[in-house]
Protein backbone atom coordinates (compact mmCIF):
# COMPACT_ATOMS: atom_id res chain seq x y z
CA UNK A 1 0.00 0.00 0.00
CA UNK A 2 1.15 3.61 -0.81
CA UNK A 3 2.08 5.21 2.34
CA UNK A 4 0.32 8.46 1.06
CA UNK A 5 -3.09 6.62 1.59
CA UNK A 6 -2.02 7.00 5.12
CA UNK A 7 -2.39 11.03 4.61
CA UNK A 8 -6.08 11.29 4.35
CA UNK A 9 -8.17 10.82 7.24
CA UNK A 10 -6.43 9.14 10.14
CA UNK A 11 -8.12 7.02 12.21
CA UNK A 12 -6.51 6.37 15.78
CA UNK A 13 -6.26 3.40 18.16
CA UNK A 14 -5.33 4.88 21.33
CA UNK A 15 -3.68 2.43 23.62
CA UNK A 16 -3.04 3.29 27.16
CA UNK A 17 0.87 1.95 28.67
CA UNK A 18 0.41 2.84 32.35
CA UNK A 19 0.14 6.43 31.92
CA UNK A 20 -0.95 9.58 34.58
CA UNK A 21 -4.29 9.62 32.51
CA UNK A 22 -2.73 12.91 31.49
CA UNK A 23 -1.61 12.49 27.91
CA UNK A 24 -4.96 10.35 27.42
CA UNK A 25 -7.25 13.30 28.84
CA UNK A 26 -5.65 16.08 26.47
CA UNK A 27 -5.88 13.69 23.59
CA UNK A 28 -9.33 13.61 24.25
CA UNK A 29 -8.92 17.34 24.40
CA UNK A 30 -7.57 17.69 21.31
CA UNK A 31 -10.88 15.58 19.25
CA UNK A 32 -13.18 17.95 21.71
CA UNK A 33 -14.86 20.84 20.37
CA UNK A 34 -12.02 23.69 21.26
CA UNK A 35 -9.27 21.99 19.10
CA UNK A 36 -11.93 19.26 16.92
CA UNK A 37 -9.07 17.65 15.34
CA UNK A 38 -11.96 15.32 13.88
CA UNK A 39 -12.89 17.97 11.28
CA UNK A 40 -9.83 16.70 9.52
CA UNK A 41 -10.72 13.15 9.47
CA UNK A 42 -9.06 12.08 12.38
CA UNK A 43 -10.96 9.75 14.91
CA UNK A 44 -10.15 7.21 17.29
CA UNK A 45 -11.18 3.84 16.79
CA UNK A 46 -12.66 0.86 18.45
CA UNK A 47 -10.24 -2.13 17.38
CA UNK A 48 -6.85 -1.70 15.94
CA UNK A 49 -7.80 -3.25 13.11
CA UNK A 50 -9.24 -0.38 11.84
CA UNK A 51 -6.58 1.96 12.97
CA UNK A 52 -4.24 3.56 10.48
CA UNK A 53 -1.95 5.47 13.58
CA UNK A 54 -1.40 3.53 16.91
CA UNK A 55 -1.17 6.39 19.55
CA UNK A 56 0.55 4.61 22.70
CA UNK A 57 0.61 6.88 25.76
CA UNK A 58 2.59 6.42 29.32
CA UNK A 59 5.60 4.20 30.30
CA UNK A 60 5.29 0.29 29.63
CA UNK A 61 4.81 -1.60 32.46
CA UNK A 62 5.37 -5.52 32.42
CA UNK A 63 1.86 -6.37 32.56
CA UNK A 64 1.20 -4.55 29.21
CA UNK A 65 4.40 -5.09 27.22
CA UNK A 66 2.67 -8.21 25.74
CA UNK A 67 -0.63 -6.50 24.92
CA UNK A 68 1.42 -3.53 23.30
CA UNK A 69 2.96 -6.01 20.97
CA UNK A 70 0.04 -8.42 20.35
CA UNK A 71 -1.69 -4.75 18.98
CA UNK A 72 1.32 -4.23 16.91
CA UNK A 73 1.00 -7.21 15.40
CA UNK A 74 -2.27 -7.13 14.99
CA UNK A 75 -2.66 -3.87 13.03
CA UNK A 76 -3.07 -3.77 9.31
CA UNK A 77 0.56 -2.89 8.18
CA UNK A 78 1.50 0.02 7.41
CA UNK A 79 0.76 1.25 10.71
CA UNK A 80 2.33 4.34 12.41
CA UNK A 81 3.27 4.54 16.10
CA UNK A 82 2.90 7.49 17.56
CA UNK A 83 4.63 7.93 21.20
CA UNK A 84 2.54 10.51 22.78
CA UNK A 85 4.35 11.89 26.43
CA UNK A 86 7.28 12.29 28.12
CA UNK A 87 6.87 8.87 29.79
CA UNK A 88 6.36 6.92 26.08
CA UNK A 89 9.69 8.97 24.35
CA UNK A 90 11.85 8.47 27.15
CA UNK A 91 9.88 7.21 30.31
CA UNK A 92 11.35 10.28 32.87
CA UNK A 93 11.28 9.42 36.24
CA UNK A 94 9.75 6.27 36.01
CA UNK A 95 13.32 4.73 34.34
CA UNK A 96 14.07 3.25 38.24
CA UNK A 97 11.16 1.37 38.64
CA UNK A 98 10.77 -1.96 39.05
CA UNK A 99 7.78 -2.26 36.57
CA UNK A 100 8.84 -0.79 33.14
CA UNK A 101 9.47 -2.32 30.48
CA UNK A 102 11.81 0.71 28.56
CA UNK A 103 10.42 3.38 26.42
CA UNK A 104 7.88 2.83 23.64
CA UNK A 105 11.03 2.58 21.19
CA UNK A 106 12.78 -0.49 22.52
CA UNK A 107 9.35 -2.27 22.40
CA UNK A 108 8.00 -1.93 18.96
CA UNK A 109 9.34 1.19 16.05
CA UNK A 110 8.02 4.43 16.47
CA UNK A 111 7.39 6.70 13.69
CA UNK A 112 6.59 10.25 15.70
CA UNK A 113 7.49 11.13 19.40
CA UNK A 114 5.45 14.37 21.02
CA UNK A 115 6.93 15.11 24.04
CA UNK A 116 5.61 16.80 27.07
CA UNK A 117 3.97 16.42 30.12
CA UNK A 118 1.32 16.54 29.07
CA UNK A 119 2.12 17.95 25.63
CA UNK A 120 -0.03 20.68 24.70
CA UNK A 121 -3.26 20.13 22.59
CA UNK A 122 -1.33 22.03 19.91
CA UNK A 123 1.63 20.07 20.06
CA UNK A 124 -0.21 17.27 19.27
CA UNK A 125 -1.99 18.63 16.58
CA UNK A 126 1.54 19.79 15.03
CA UNK A 127 2.85 16.17 15.51
CA UNK A 128 0.14 15.15 13.35
CA UNK A 129 0.85 17.59 11.30
CA UNK A 130 4.41 16.70 11.04
CA UNK A 131 3.67 12.79 10.41
CA UNK A 132 1.73 13.50 7.30
CA UNK A 133 3.85 15.99 5.76
CA UNK A 134 6.81 13.16 6.41
CA UNK A 135 4.29 10.71 4.69
CA UNK A 136 3.43 13.02 1.81
CA UNK A 137 7.20 13.49 1.52
CA UNK A 138 7.92 9.84 1.39
CA UNK A 139 5.39 8.84 -1.04
CA UNK A 140 7.02 11.94 -3.23
CA UNK A 141 10.03 10.30 -3.11
CA UNK A 142 8.91 7.21 -4.03
CA UNK A 143 7.36 8.20 -7.10
CA UNK A 144 10.28 10.28 -8.19
CA UNK B 1 -34.70 -24.10 37.20
CA UNK B 2 -30.91 -25.47 39.19
CA UNK B 3 -28.39 -23.45 38.90
CA UNK B 4 -26.18 -25.98 36.91
CA UNK B 5 -28.84 -25.76 33.97
CA UNK B 6 -28.65 -22.25 34.05
CA UNK B 7 -26.79 -20.37 30.93
CA UNK B 8 -23.74 -18.12 32.75
CA UNK B 9 -22.34 -15.74 30.29
CA UNK B 10 -19.08 -14.15 30.35
CA UNK B 11 -18.37 -11.06 29.06
CA UNK B 12 -15.00 -9.37 29.27
CA UNK B 13 -14.59 -5.82 29.15
CA UNK B 14 -10.99 -4.56 28.33
CA UNK B 15 -7.94 -4.42 29.15
CA UNK B 16 -8.48 -2.24 25.91
CA UNK B 17 -12.22 -1.46 25.22
CA UNK B 18 -13.74 1.38 23.07
CA UNK B 19 -15.61 2.56 26.50
CA UNK B 20 -12.31 2.94 28.72
CA UNK B 21 -9.83 5.50 28.84
CA UNK B 22 -7.11 3.26 30.98
CA UNK B 23 -6.80 -0.07 30.75
CA UNK B 24 -8.62 -1.97 33.41
CA UNK B 25 -10.37 -5.59 32.87
CA UNK B 26 -13.93 -6.72 34.20
CA UNK B 27 -15.40 -9.79 33.67
CA UNK B 28 -19.34 -9.51 33.95
CA UNK B 29 -20.94 -12.50 34.53
CA UNK B 30 -24.11 -12.77 33.02
CA UNK B 31 -27.45 -14.71 32.99
CA UNK B 32 -29.43 -13.65 30.01
CA UNK B 33 -29.40 -9.98 30.33
CA UNK B 34 -28.89 -9.65 34.02
CA UNK B 35 -25.33 -9.25 35.67
CA UNK B 36 -25.32 -12.03 38.29
CA UNK B 37 -21.31 -11.93 39.33
CA UNK B 38 -18.17 -9.65 38.70
CA UNK B 39 -14.57 -9.76 38.83
CA UNK B 40 -12.20 -6.60 38.68
CA UNK B 41 -8.75 -7.35 37.75
CA UNK B 42 -6.71 -4.10 37.85
CA UNK B 43 -2.72 -3.92 37.98
CA UNK B 44 -2.40 -2.52 34.11
CA UNK B 45 -1.47 0.77 35.48
CA UNK B 46 1.01 -0.21 38.04
CA UNK B 47 4.13 2.16 38.11
CA UNK B 48 5.86 1.41 41.09
CA UNK B 49 5.31 4.77 42.63
CA UNK B 50 6.15 3.91 46.23
CA UNK B 51 9.20 2.64 46.02
CA UNK B 52 10.37 5.53 43.64
CA UNK B 53 9.58 8.21 46.20
CA UNK B 54 11.37 6.42 48.46
CA UNK B 55 14.57 6.86 46.15
CA UNK B 56 13.81 10.60 45.86
CA UNK B 57 14.14 13.71 47.67
CA UNK B 58 11.51 15.45 49.11
CA UNK B 59 10.65 18.21 46.57
CA UNK B 60 11.01 15.59 43.91
CA UNK B 61 8.16 13.33 45.50
CA UNK B 62 6.10 15.99 45.38
CA UNK B 63 6.37 16.10 41.69
CA UNK B 64 6.69 12.26 41.00
CA UNK B 65 2.85 12.15 42.95
CA UNK B 66 1.65 14.63 40.80
CA UNK B 67 2.19 11.65 38.01
CA UNK B 68 0.57 9.13 39.94
CA UNK B 69 -2.60 10.30 38.26
CA UNK B 70 -3.49 13.31 35.78
CA UNK B 71 -6.92 14.19 36.56
CA UNK B 72 -6.60 14.42 39.84
CA UNK B 73 -2.84 15.26 39.44
CA UNK B 74 -3.30 17.74 42.28
CA UNK B 75 -4.68 15.88 45.20
CA UNK B 76 -1.80 13.73 45.55
CA UNK B 77 1.08 16.24 46.32
CA UNK B 78 -1.66 18.05 48.46
CA UNK B 79 -2.08 15.14 50.59
CA UNK B 80 1.76 14.02 50.18
CA UNK B 81 2.76 17.94 51.67
CA UNK B 82 0.05 17.61 54.46
CA UNK B 83 1.99 14.72 55.13
CA UNK B 84 5.14 16.04 55.57
CA UNK B 85 3.72 19.12 57.39
CA UNK B 86 2.35 16.64 59.68
CA UNK B 87 5.42 15.19 60.36
CA UNK B 88 7.45 18.40 61.07
CA UNK B 89 5.04 20.26 62.21
CA UNK B 90 5.56 23.14 59.81
CA UNK B 91 2.53 25.88 60.00
CA UNK B 92 2.20 27.31 56.59
CA UNK B 93 1.08 30.81 55.87
CA UNK B 94 -2.65 32.06 55.79
CA UNK B 95 -2.00 33.18 52.02
CA UNK B 96 -0.29 29.56 50.40
CA UNK B 97 -3.49 27.94 52.42
CA UNK B 98 -5.57 30.30 50.20
CA UNK B 99 -3.78 28.90 47.44
CA UNK B 100 -4.09 25.65 47.86
CA UNK B 101 -7.57 25.45 48.24
CA UNK B 102 -7.96 27.84 44.88
CA UNK B 103 -6.13 24.67 43.20
CA UNK B 104 -8.18 21.96 44.52
CA UNK B 105 -11.16 23.35 43.97
CA UNK B 106 -9.78 24.14 40.48
CA UNK B 107 -9.54 20.39 40.30
CA UNK B 108 -12.27 19.40 41.64
CA UNK B 109 -14.46 21.32 38.49
CA UNK B 110 -12.45 20.23 35.81
CA UNK B 111 -12.71 16.66 37.39
CA UNK B 112 -16.48 16.61 37.45
CA UNK B 113 -17.24 18.04 34.58
CA UNK B 114 -14.81 15.35 32.82
CA UNK B 115 -16.62 12.64 34.29
CA UNK B 116 -20.12 14.35 33.80
CA UNK B 117 -18.85 13.82 29.99
CA UNK B 118 -18.17 10.77 29.94
CA UNK B 119 -21.09 9.49 31.92
CA UNK B 120 -22.96 11.01 28.82
CA UNK B 121 -20.83 9.30 26.84
CA UNK B 122 -21.97 6.32 28.41
CA UNK B 123 -25.66 6.49 28.10
CA UNK B 124 -25.57 8.01 24.61
CA UNK B 125 -25.66 11.86 25.17
CA UNK B 126 -22.27 12.61 23.09
CA UNK B 127 -24.10 16.41 23.32
CA UNK B 128 -23.31 16.49 26.92
CA UNK B 129 -19.92 14.66 26.38
CA UNK B 130 -18.63 17.47 24.19
CA UNK B 131 -20.16 20.39 25.87
CA UNK B 132 -18.84 19.67 29.54
CA UNK B 133 -15.15 19.01 27.36
CA UNK B 134 -15.72 22.01 25.57
CA UNK B 135 -16.54 24.13 29.04
CA UNK B 136 -13.99 22.00 30.62
CA UNK B 137 -11.67 24.26 28.66
CA UNK B 138 -12.36 27.26 30.54
CA UNK B 139 -11.44 25.69 33.83
CA UNK B 140 -8.20 24.87 32.08
CA UNK B 141 -7.48 28.44 31.42
CA UNK B 142 -8.06 29.68 34.91
CA UNK B 143 -5.57 26.71 35.32
CA UNK B 144 -3.09 27.84 32.73
CA UNK B 145 -3.61 31.22 34.12
CA UNK B 146 -2.76 30.75 37.55
CA UNK B 147 -0.25 28.05 37.28
CA UNK B 148 1.49 28.05 33.58
CA UNK B 149 -0.01 24.59 32.77
CA UNK B 150 -3.68 23.22 31.72
CA UNK B 151 -2.45 20.08 33.60
CA UNK B 152 -0.22 18.81 36.35
CA UNK B 153 -0.35 22.36 38.08
CA UNK B 154 2.77 22.18 40.03
CA UNK B 155 1.73 24.49 42.51
CA UNK B 156 2.46 22.28 46.09
CA UNK B 157 5.31 22.27 47.86
CA UNK B 158 6.65 21.40 51.39
CA UNK B 159 6.35 24.88 53.38
CA UNK B 160 3.65 26.60 50.82
CA UNK B 161 3.18 27.04 47.55
CA UNK B 162 5.62 27.46 43.98
CA UNK B 163 4.26 30.55 42.87
CA UNK B 164 1.67 33.09 44.45
CA UNK B 165 -1.62 34.41 43.07
CA UNK B 166 -1.00 38.45 42.25
CA UNK B 167 -3.40 40.56 43.67
CA UNK B 168 -4.07 42.51 40.42
CA UNK B 169 -4.63 38.93 38.96
CA UNK B 170 -7.50 38.49 41.08
CA UNK B 171 -10.12 40.44 39.43
CA UNK B 172 -9.52 38.31 35.96
CA UNK B 173 -9.56 34.88 37.87
CA UNK B 174 -13.41 35.77 39.53
CA UNK B 175 -14.32 36.86 36.33
CA UNK B 176 -13.13 33.70 34.85
CA UNK B 177 -14.98 32.20 37.74
CA UNK B 178 -18.24 33.73 36.79
CA UNK B 179 -18.41 32.73 33.39
CA UNK B 180 -18.68 29.29 34.94
CA UNK B 181 -21.80 29.44 36.59
CA UNK B 182 -24.23 29.57 33.64
CA UNK B 183 -22.11 26.63 32.10
CA UNK B 184 -22.83 24.81 35.82
CA UNK B 185 -26.64 25.93 35.19
CA UNK B 186 -26.88 24.70 31.88
CA UNK B 187 -25.83 21.05 32.83
CA UNK B 188 -28.02 21.43 35.83
CA UNK B 189 -30.87 21.71 33.87
CA UNK B 190 -29.65 19.27 31.25
CA UNK B 191 -29.37 16.36 34.25
CA UNK B 192 -31.92 17.48 36.61
CA UNK B 193 -34.80 18.10 33.94
CA UNK B 194 -33.93 15.44 31.56
CA UNK B 195 -36.91 12.79 31.64
CA UNK B 196 -34.82 10.13 29.46
CA UNK B 197 -31.78 10.51 32.28
CA UNK B 198 -34.04 10.09 34.72
CA UNK B 199 -35.30 7.04 33.33
CA UNK B 200 -31.69 5.96 32.91
CA UNK B 201 -30.04 7.02 36.04
CA UNK B 202 -32.88 6.60 38.91
CA UNK B 203 -32.76 3.33 41.12
CA UNK B 204 -30.30 2.56 39.15
CA UNK B 205 -27.11 0.92 40.72
CA UNK B 206 -28.02 1.84 44.06
CA UNK B 207 -25.49 1.68 46.86
CA UNK B 208 -27.53 1.74 50.21
CA UNK B 209 -26.13 3.32 53.27
CA UNK B 210 -25.21 0.19 55.34
CA UNK B 211 -23.44 -1.32 52.28
CA UNK B 212 -21.92 1.88 51.38
CA UNK B 213 -20.60 2.04 55.14
CA UNK B 214 -19.51 -2.04 54.93
CA UNK B 215 -17.66 -1.31 51.95
CA UNK B 216 -15.54 1.73 53.16
CA UNK B 217 -16.64 3.94 50.15
CA UNK B 218 -15.26 7.72 50.42
CA UNK B 219 -16.45 11.10 48.77
CA UNK B 220 -18.93 11.89 46.65
CA UNK B 221 -19.63 7.65 46.25
CA UNK B 222 -20.32 8.25 49.79
CA UNK B 223 -21.93 10.93 49.92
CA UNK B 224 -25.03 10.07 47.28
CA UNK B 225 -25.74 6.95 49.27
CA UNK B 226 -26.38 9.01 52.34
CA UNK B 227 -23.41 9.23 54.22
CA UNK B 228 -22.12 12.49 55.55
CA UNK B 229 -18.55 12.64 55.28
CA UNK B 230 -15.81 15.27 54.02
CA UNK B 231 -12.38 15.65 54.96
CA UNK B 232 -12.15 19.33 53.98
CA UNK B 233 -14.83 19.21 56.59
CA UNK B 234 -14.19 16.68 59.24
CA UNK B 235 -10.48 17.43 59.73
CA UNK B 236 -9.98 21.07 58.29
CA UNK B 237 -6.75 21.61 56.54
CA UNK B 238 -5.20 24.68 54.13
CA UNK B 239 -8.32 27.10 54.17
CA UNK B 240 -11.17 25.00 53.97
CA UNK B 241 -12.04 25.95 57.52
CA UNK B 242 -11.63 29.73 56.79
CA UNK B 243 -14.30 29.84 54.44
CA UNK B 244 -18.21 29.18 54.34
CA UNK B 245 -19.29 26.63 51.92
CA UNK B 246 -21.46 23.10 52.76
CA UNK B 247 -20.93 19.76 52.28
CA UNK B 248 -23.63 17.98 49.34
CA UNK B 249 -25.41 14.56 50.65
CA UNK B 250 -27.83 12.50 48.93
CA UNK B 251 -29.68 10.19 50.25
CA UNK B 252 -30.78 7.00 47.44
CA UNK B 253 -27.31 6.10 46.19
CA UNK B 254 -28.16 5.30 42.57
CA UNK B 255 -26.35 7.00 39.75
CA UNK B 256 -28.93 10.08 39.26
CA UNK B 257 -27.73 10.88 42.97
CA UNK B 258 -23.93 10.52 42.77
CA UNK B 259 -24.34 12.57 39.01
CA UNK B 260 -26.62 15.69 41.19
CA UNK B 261 -23.83 15.49 43.92
CA UNK B 262 -21.32 16.18 41.47
CA UNK B 263 -23.05 18.73 39.86
CA UNK B 264 -24.40 20.62 42.95
CA UNK B 265 -20.86 20.44 44.54
CA UNK B 266 -19.21 22.14 41.75
CA UNK B 267 -21.25 25.11 42.72
CA UNK B 268 -19.81 24.97 46.34
CA UNK B 269 -16.22 24.73 44.56
CA UNK B 270 -16.74 28.07 43.00
CA UNK B 271 -17.96 29.40 46.37
CA UNK B 272 -14.85 28.18 47.85
CA UNK B 273 -12.70 29.77 45.10
CA UNK B 274 -14.55 33.08 46.03
CA UNK B 275 -14.05 33.06 49.44
CA UNK B 276 -10.69 32.20 49.00
CA UNK B 277 -9.63 34.89 46.59
CA UNK B 278 -11.60 37.38 48.75
CA UNK B 279 -9.56 36.40 51.60
CA UNK B 280 -6.51 36.67 49.45
CA UNK B 281 -6.80 40.04 48.56
CA UNK B 282 -6.43 41.13 52.65
CA UNK B 283 -3.29 38.93 53.15
CA UNK B 284 0.17 40.53 52.26
CA UNK B 285 1.38 39.18 48.73
CA UNK B 286 5.14 37.32 48.60
CA UNK B 287 4.34 35.69 51.80
CA UNK B 288 3.68 32.19 50.48
CA UNK B 289 6.71 30.03 50.81
CA UNK B 290 8.74 28.77 54.29
CA UNK B 291 12.01 27.78 52.01
CA UNK B 292 12.07 24.30 54.21
CA UNK B 293 15.46 23.25 54.59
CA UNK B 294 15.28 19.98 56.67
CA UNK B 295 12.72 17.55 57.66
CA UNK B 296 13.50 16.23 61.09
CA UNK B 297 13.12 12.30 62.21
CA UNK B 298 9.22 11.36 62.51
CA UNK B 299 5.58 10.48 60.71
CA UNK B 300 3.42 12.04 59.27
CA UNK B 301 0.00 11.45 57.86
CA UNK B 302 -1.88 13.82 55.22
CA UNK B 303 -5.36 13.56 54.00
CA UNK B 304 -7.06 15.45 50.80
CA UNK B 305 -10.88 15.40 49.56
CA UNK B 306 -9.95 14.13 46.05
CA UNK B 307 -12.82 15.03 43.63
CA UNK B 308 -13.09 11.26 43.95
CA UNK B 309 -13.05 10.97 47.74
CA UNK B 310 -10.10 10.70 50.19
CA UNK B 311 -6.63 10.47 49.33
CA UNK B 312 -4.56 9.52 52.14
CA UNK B 313 -0.62 9.60 52.49
CA UNK B 314 1.81 8.28 54.94
CA UNK B 315 5.25 9.60 55.41
CA UNK B 316 8.18 8.71 57.72
CA UNK B 317 11.36 10.53 57.98
CA UNK B 318 15.02 9.11 59.36
CA UNK B 319 16.38 12.60 58.78
CA UNK B 320 17.72 11.78 55.60
CA UNK B 321 16.69 13.87 52.38
CA UNK B 322 14.38 11.04 51.35
CA UNK B 323 11.32 9.51 52.32
CA UNK B 324 12.31 6.47 54.61
CA UNK B 325 8.39 4.79 54.09
CA UNK B 326 5.61 6.38 51.27
CA UNK B 327 2.35 4.66 51.96
CA UNK B 328 -0.70 6.09 49.67
CA UNK B 329 -4.12 5.36 49.48
CA UNK B 330 -6.62 6.57 46.83
CA UNK B 331 -10.04 7.06 46.79
CA UNK B 332 -10.72 4.86 43.97
CA UNK B 333 -9.56 1.67 45.67
CA UNK B 334 -12.17 1.10 47.70
CA UNK B 335 -15.32 3.25 45.63
CA UNK B 336 -13.98 0.19 42.88
CA UNK B 337 -14.63 -2.49 45.25
CA UNK B 338 -18.30 -1.06 45.77
CA UNK B 339 -19.08 -1.15 41.88
CA UNK B 340 -19.60 -5.38 42.52
CA UNK B 341 -22.40 -4.68 44.58
CA UNK B 342 -24.22 -1.78 42.81
CA UNK B 343 -23.96 -3.98 39.17
CA UNK B 344 -25.40 -7.25 40.54
CA UNK B 345 -28.97 -7.49 39.66
CA UNK B 346 -28.70 -5.00 37.06
CA UNK B 347 -28.98 -5.44 33.12
CA UNK B 348 -26.11 -5.63 30.77
CA UNK B 349 -27.02 -2.22 29.21
CA UNK B 350 -26.30 -0.38 32.60
CA UNK B 351 -23.25 -1.84 33.70
CA UNK B 352 -21.26 0.13 32.21
CA UNK B 353 -23.31 3.27 33.45
CA UNK B 354 -22.20 2.01 37.51
CA UNK B 355 -19.04 1.35 36.62
CA UNK B 356 -18.13 4.49 35.45
CA UNK B 357 -20.40 5.95 38.25
CA UNK B 358 -17.84 5.97 41.11
CA UNK B 359 -15.30 8.10 38.70
CA UNK B 360 -12.85 5.23 39.27
CA UNK B 361 -9.22 6.02 38.30
CA UNK B 362 -6.81 3.01 38.18
CA UNK B 363 -3.71 5.03 37.88
CA UNK B 364 -4.35 6.50 41.57
CA UNK B 365 -5.39 3.18 42.63
CA UNK B 366 -2.71 0.65 41.38
CA UNK B 367 -0.44 1.15 44.32
CA UNK B 368 -0.35 -2.63 45.39
CA UNK B 369 0.68 -5.75 43.02
CA UNK B 370 -1.17 -8.07 45.15
CA UNK B 371 -4.84 -8.03 45.17
CA UNK B 372 -7.09 -10.23 47.12
CA UNK B 373 -10.16 -11.49 45.67
CA UNK B 374 -13.17 -13.74 46.41
CA UNK B 375 -12.62 -17.08 47.04
CA UNK B 376 -9.19 -16.32 47.60
CA UNK B 377 -8.16 -16.26 44.07
CA UNK B 378 -4.51 -13.84 43.92
CA UNK B 379 -3.31 -12.16 41.72
CA UNK B 380 -0.21 -10.80 41.32
CA UNK B 381 1.80 -8.35 39.00
CA UNK B 382 4.45 -10.71 37.26
CA UNK B 383 3.62 -12.67 34.45
CA UNK B 384 3.49 -16.13 35.66
CA UNK B 385 1.48 -15.53 38.64
CA UNK B 386 -0.87 -14.04 36.13
CA UNK B 387 -0.70 -16.77 34.13
CA UNK B 388 -0.97 -19.64 36.43
CA UNK B 389 -4.11 -17.78 38.03
CA UNK B 390 -6.18 -16.81 34.73
CA UNK B 391 -5.77 -20.84 34.28
CA UNK B 392 -7.22 -21.78 37.58
CA UNK B 393 -9.51 -19.21 36.82
CA UNK B 394 -10.64 -21.10 33.94
CA UNK B 395 -10.31 -24.33 35.18
CA UNK B 396 -12.96 -23.25 38.19
CA UNK B 397 -14.83 -21.47 35.13
CA UNK B 398 -15.31 -24.45 33.20
CA UNK B 399 -16.56 -26.46 36.58
CA UNK B 400 -18.69 -23.75 37.34
CA UNK B 401 -20.29 -23.72 33.46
Amino acid sequence: MNAKTLTRSLWVFHVACSPCNNCDIEILDTLTPRYDLERFGIQLVGSIRHADVLLVSGVVNKKIVSRLKRLYAQAPKPILVVAVGNCACSEILFRNSYNTCGPVDKIIPVDAYIPGCPPKPEAMIMGVVKLIRSMTQKSDNKSK
Amino acid sequence: MTDKNKKRTIIPIGPYHPLQEEAEFFKLYVEGEKVVDMDIEIGYMHRGIEKLSESMHYDQSAFLVERICGICSNSHPFAYVNAVEDLAGFEISIRAKYIRSVIGELERLHSHLLWLGLAGHFIGYNTVWMWSWKYRELVNDIFEFITGNRQHYGMMKIGGVRRDIENKDIPQIEKMCDNLIPVLNMFKGAVMDDPVIHARTKNVGILPKNVAIDYCVVGPTARASGIDIDVRRDDPYAAYNLVDWKVIVGKNGDVFDKAAIRILEMFESIKIIRGCLNGLKKEPEGNFDLKVKEIPVGEGIGRHEAPRGEVFHYVKSDKTNRPARHKIRAPSYVNIASNKYAVIGQTISDAALILAAVDPCYCCTERVTVIDKRKNKILMNGFDLIKLSQEKTEKLRKKHA
